[in-house]
């Protein structure tokens, strides 16, 4: 716990994620706008790494647990044909695309955009919603959801504003604060209902955030399961 | 185990190195991966596919989907598990724990068509030292057993948000919305339902 000296070290988020998030995410049930949030906030965090490695392992255990359905007659032996034609040659690895100062999560997401590589934040297209605060809509196919980057002026306030459900704030880079308290790189801030809150960015540095609101519309997980072919009416 | 489905689906495979009439103790999971990973082993991986291919059927109807689409999924997570092996690293996790993330990935890709934005863990960039310590990882998916039974135990409700959650694809706000409770009550039941896990087997929960 280092917070003092902060400067050029990697410093320990402070504000995690609940567990309920990591559950989630380690379970697969956390939708993508919000995965890509706590992903992201992974790569600042190595307790909640940790925490997910856990969780993932219970995952496993409870698998193990499952009642055993009976496969197919011929499954396996299917299967072991379907391998005959597996070449034998190295599978190409994916190549990593996009902005290596980008957290890595977050690339995939940046490199759709257009932005020119390596240009880090500034060089993202940025809409001007207020004087000091730009933004950007990262997924926008996700009813319900609002995923965006947002860039607050060091030194600016974002009006006060409540929340219809409930947002997940991950600081990128720079640094806020508001009544609950100060987050840098890698801290993670939860807003619902309950909080009208009013976020400063720090002086001196613009603050970089990634930001999911979460207001699921009531239709949305119905109508999506009976336009999906793979679920069972 | 050894008997039925894996070896007669092997009558091609000469080897007999699993054989249940061999006096060899059985082979564990971890075994059995790094047979694949090194010796493109199919004797290894029929023995595989015969312990997990029903747990992954199972894994894939909790979801919803028809008998003929969970079998379809359970070979392709199995294909991947071929394919895979040798990016298996025992320190980091339990078999059951990567085929666990294999098949839960192959959920969100197939199922609800969404991406599954992960970690590089080679990436220098990455920050933060307090990585699992990995003999607590692979303790935690070997003591299945003692992880099931403390679930169990757990009161009716955690347990059942836990279920949700791992297997019918609901994180907790989908769930409040299901159940008719506030959000409050979810998170609260989560969170008491993780720590319970962690009191009853201990840090590797």
């Amino acid at each position: 716990m280092m917070t003092g000296t902060m400067e050029h070290t990697a410093r320990t988020p402070q504000h995690h994620p609940d567990s309920e998030f990591l559950m989630d995410y380690a379970g697969g049930a956390l939708r993508e706008p919000l995965a890509v949030l706590i992903a992201t906030h992974l790569s600042f965090c190595g307790r909640c790494r940790a925490e997910v490695a856990r969780l993932e392992a219970l995952g496993g255990s409870l698998m193990e647990g499952l009642p055993r359905e009976r496969m197919s007659a011929g499954s396996l032996g299917r299967l072991l044909r379907r391998l005959d034609r597996e070449g034998e040659e190295e599978r190409p690895m994916v190549m990593d695309r996009g902005d290596p100062a980008v957290p890595y999560p977050l690339r995939p997401y940046l490199a759709r955009l257009g932005s020119a590589r390596g240009g880090g934040w500034a060089n993202l297209p940025w809409k001007k919603r207020l004087k000091d605060v730009g933004e950007i809509t990262l997924l926008d196919s996700f009813p319900g959801f609002q995923t965006r980057l947002m860039r607050i002026a060091g030194g600016s306030a974002v009006p006060a504003h409540t929340h219809g459900g409930m947002e997940l704030t991950l600081v990128l880079e720079g640094g806020f604060s508001d009544s609950t308290g100060q987050y840098l790189p890698g801290d993670v801030a939860y807003a619902d209902d309950a909080l009208s809150h009013q976020p400063v960015a720090d002086e001196g540095h613009d603050c970089i955030c990634l930001a999911v609101t979460d207001a699921p519309l009531k239709l949305t997980g119905p109508i999506a399961r009976l336009f999906n072919p793979f679920i069972r009416s | 185990m050894l008997a039925g489905v894996a070896v007669e689906a092997l009558h091609n495979v000469n080897q007999t190195r699993y054989s249940p009439r061999a006096m060899q103790p059985q082979p564990s999971l971890t075994d059995l991966i790094s047979d694949v990973a090194n010796r493109r082993d199919r004797e290894a991986f029929a023995l595989l596919f015969d312990h997990f291919a029903p747990r992954l059927k199972s894994y894939f109807f909790k979801l919803g989907v028809s008998d003929q689409a969970a079998e379809d999924f359970v070979q392709e997570v199995m294909l991947t598990v071929w394919r895979k092996a040798e990016l298996f690293d025992s320190a980091q996790a339990g078999v059951s724990t990567w085929i666990f993330t294999i098949a839960r990935n192959k959920r969100i890709d197939a199922i609800r068509r969404e991406r599954r934005p992960e970690i590089d863990p080679e990436d220098p960039a990455i920050k933060g030292d307090e990585d699992p310590a990995p003999d607590d990882v692979v303790h935690a998916s070997q003591m299945g057993d003692r992880v099931r039974s403390a679930v169990a135990e757990l009161p009716a409700a955690q347990a059942e948000l836990v279920r949700m959650s791992y297997f019918e694809d609901k994180s907790h706000t989908v769930i409040a919305e299901e159940l008719g409770l506030p959000l409050g009550t979810v998170k609260s039941r989560i969170r008491l339902a993780v720590q319970r896990l962690r009191g009853l087997v201990g840090e590797t929960i």
